[in-house]
């Protein structure tokens, strides 16, 4: 289904911000502990959704990031599931300390998510384009990290949230980005899914990027090069099993995210393989670099993050790696 | 409300907050490290909290209908450990452990280490942030006669952070919202008003849209008026500036920031052991 719908350039675009407003104002319906608070950017992240349905459970606490994670954990300790929302750059970028003694260590369900992250946020430049959230928030112990495909995607992520026990972070994107999943594609945080099977060199990818890594898969495929597609919308705790799998019988694998490798889905996988199954493997995304302004489209293509980069890390360890695939 | 002696004279309390003062120095010599000042001067805001002012039940710490006590300056938490024994949510004997490998009272507080630790803390700043939410949470469960107390200290005025948790807390006119400053005037370099000057304080505050009243924090009758008063103040959320001593008792430690960061040594608990036992002389002068 997927797959016909990107060879037509078909697909309808959203951004997953939205999703997540969606998701956030089912949240609000469905549990009445939800609350959800916001620094000045209610709109920006499409939290005002759940803010005009439920303005008794908002808490506008300006542009002061490090009081809203913290006002949030007093809220959880009262018994509610707070949602808090920022941009990426500024929740989780300025506030980690307070995320890390006051949600992390003292163990409270506070939901952070993190707008406009990774480089297609564009034209805002390098200040907005956060790439080191993922890597901030793998770091810390009890903290989930999510990474959503799509605006449908970032729906459920957010509903599973709410019913969550744990601190969350959940990455959002600026972009009106292709919907590639729908209703009943299935999603549980700590799972990753095969959108697509194949037996020659697995791709992992999150978030956005999951999108570039099937158009990759019918890149290859008209090379006869049959990719695995797995998309890890959770990036902790990683679905171990399922990649360690795909691992073993491709015995190749390339990742790709919208953000910082080192740290990043990139490095969680490249930890993974190289303690349990030692597996040649390329990294596509950001290489310890700060982004800049552009549109997303020329940023994308200028920080290496497209279909073709991926599909050229599939044959870069093709060539280097047959030998060991046919001997 | 638990087995807390609720009746308590004055002259009982001041008792109580003696032997919470032994019981500091006894658990910061035998740690080896620590803060002294911070918990010494505190003895008495945390006796009249606990055996008076707080709402709380020490055989239930979760208790539903408890008052909340979030202490932001976490390295004064020795105060709070001695003082939670005291009012029996422990044996005093576990006092002794604190800061060793395995102990519930950690060198900062965990909440998930201990009943009745509300907030893990230790870096600065950030609990009266969270005591806001927590006013805000009671608020919007209908359970606004449920008090929440912040105990914070003077220096991490210094943090953004508590701003920020300030202009929240009267925007939203938490009303069942107390701070506690323990303006005790040093911090750990040295004098506030050197590293980083916080007066005028009080104006601060009401600026910020508080009810502030300030009071001899060592003065434990101050103390309990104090918030008792504050609960009467229904339009705007209530800072008590609490002017102690740091290290309050002790004749050596007391004024001197330099005991901020440092634990006695044997010899030095001795002195001070004696100091508090003869209440700085009192007793014995009695006696002669
Ligand atoms: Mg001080």
């Amino acid at each position: 289904m997927t797959e016909m719908h990107l060879a037509r350039g078909e697909l309808d675009k959203e951004d997953i911000r939205l999703g997540f407003g969606k998701g956030l104002l089912e949240a609000g319906k469905r549990h009445e502990n939800v609350v959800a608070l916001c620094a000045d950017l209610t709109e920006s992240t499409r939290m005002n959704l759940f803010a005009d349905a439920f303005p008794e459970r908002f808490i506008q606490v300006g542009v002061a990031e490090q009081n809203l994670v913290t006002v949030g954990s007093g809220l959880a300790a009262m018994g509610k599931i707070p949602f808090v929302s920022s941009y990426a750059a500024f929740s989780p970028g300025r506030n980690w300390e307070q995320i890390r003694t006051t949600i992390c260590l003292n163990d409270q369900p506070v939901k952070i998510a993190g707008s406009h992250a990774g480089i297609s946020v564009g034209a805002d430049g390098a200040t907005h384009q956060m790439l080191e959230d993922i890597a901030l928030m793998r770091a810390l112990p009890n903290m989930v990290v999510l990474a959503p495909a799509d605006s449908v995607e970032a729906a459920k992520a957010t509903l599973a949230m709410a019913t969550d026990e744990r601190p969350n972070y959940i990455r959002l994107t600026r972009e009106a980005t292709p919907v590639i999943t729908t209703d009943n594609t299935p999603f549980a945080i700590g799972k990753a899914f095969i959108f697509r099977p194949g037996s020659d060199v697995t791709i992992v990818s999150t978030g956005t990027m999951t999108y570039q890594a099937m158009a990759a898969a019918q890149m290859l495929a008209k090379d006869y090069i049959r990719a695995e597609v797995i998309h890890a919308p959770t990036i902790k705790p990683l679905d171990s099993d399922m990649i360690l799998d795909s691992a073993a019988r491709t015995r190749l694998v390339v990742t790709a995210e919208e953000a910082q490798i080192n740290g990043g889905l990139g490095g969680a996988v490249a930890e993974l393989l190289s303690e349990q199954l030692p597996t040649p493997l390329v990294r596509v995304g950001v290489r310890d670099r700060f982004g800049e302004s552009g549109k997303p489209e020329e940023l994308l293509k200028h920080f290496g993050l497209t279909h073709n980069h991926i599909a050229m890390a599939a044959h870069h360890l093709l060539m280097n790696h047959r030998h060991q695939r046919t001997g | 409300m638990g087995k807390v002696p609720r009746q308590l004279k004055t002259a009982e309390l001041e008792k109580i907050a003696n032997d919470i003062r032994m019981d500091v120095i006894k658990m910061l010599e035998h740690a080896g490290s620590g803060h002294s000042a911070g918990p010494l001067g505190l003895a008495d805001i945390f006796t009249a909290l606990y055996f008076k002012i707080l709402k709380h039940d020490p055989g239930n710490p979760d208790w539903d209908e408890r008052d909340i006590l979030v202490l932001s300056s976490g390295h004064c938490v020795p105060v709070r450990y001695a003082t939670m024994a005291h009012a029996g949510y422990f044996d005093k004997k576990e006092l002794i452990s604190l800061r060793q490998f395995g102990t519930r009272l950690q060198g900062h507080p965990e909440r998930l280490r201990l009943p009745g630790m509300e907030t893990t803390s230790g870096p600065l700043g950030s609990g009266l942030s969270q005591a806001c939410g927590m006013a805000l949470g009671l608020r919007m469960n209908k359970a606004q006669h449920r008090w929440v107390y912040v105990v914070m200290s003077d220096g991490e005025l210094d943090e953004g952070n508590s701003w920020e948790a300030a202009m929240l807390a009267s925007k939203y006119k938490l009303n069942n919202l107390v701070a506690i400053i323990d303006r005790n005037n040093i911090q750990i370099e040295g004098p506030t008003e050197i590293v980083m000057p916080l007066e005028d304080l009080s104006a601060k505050w009401e600026s910020f849209g508080w009810h502030v009243l300030e009071i001899d924090g060592n003065d434990i009758e101050a103390v309990i008026d104090a918030c008792a008063m504050a609960k009467a103040i229904v339009e705007r959320p209530v800072a008590i500036v609490a002017h102690t001593i740091p290290g309050k008792g002790v004749d050596f430690m007391e004024y001197d920031f330099h005991w901020h960061g440092a634990p006695p040594n044997h010899e030095q608990a001795v002195k001070a052991l004696k100091e508090l036992r003869t209440l700085g002389g009192k007793i014995r002068s009695e006696h002669q």
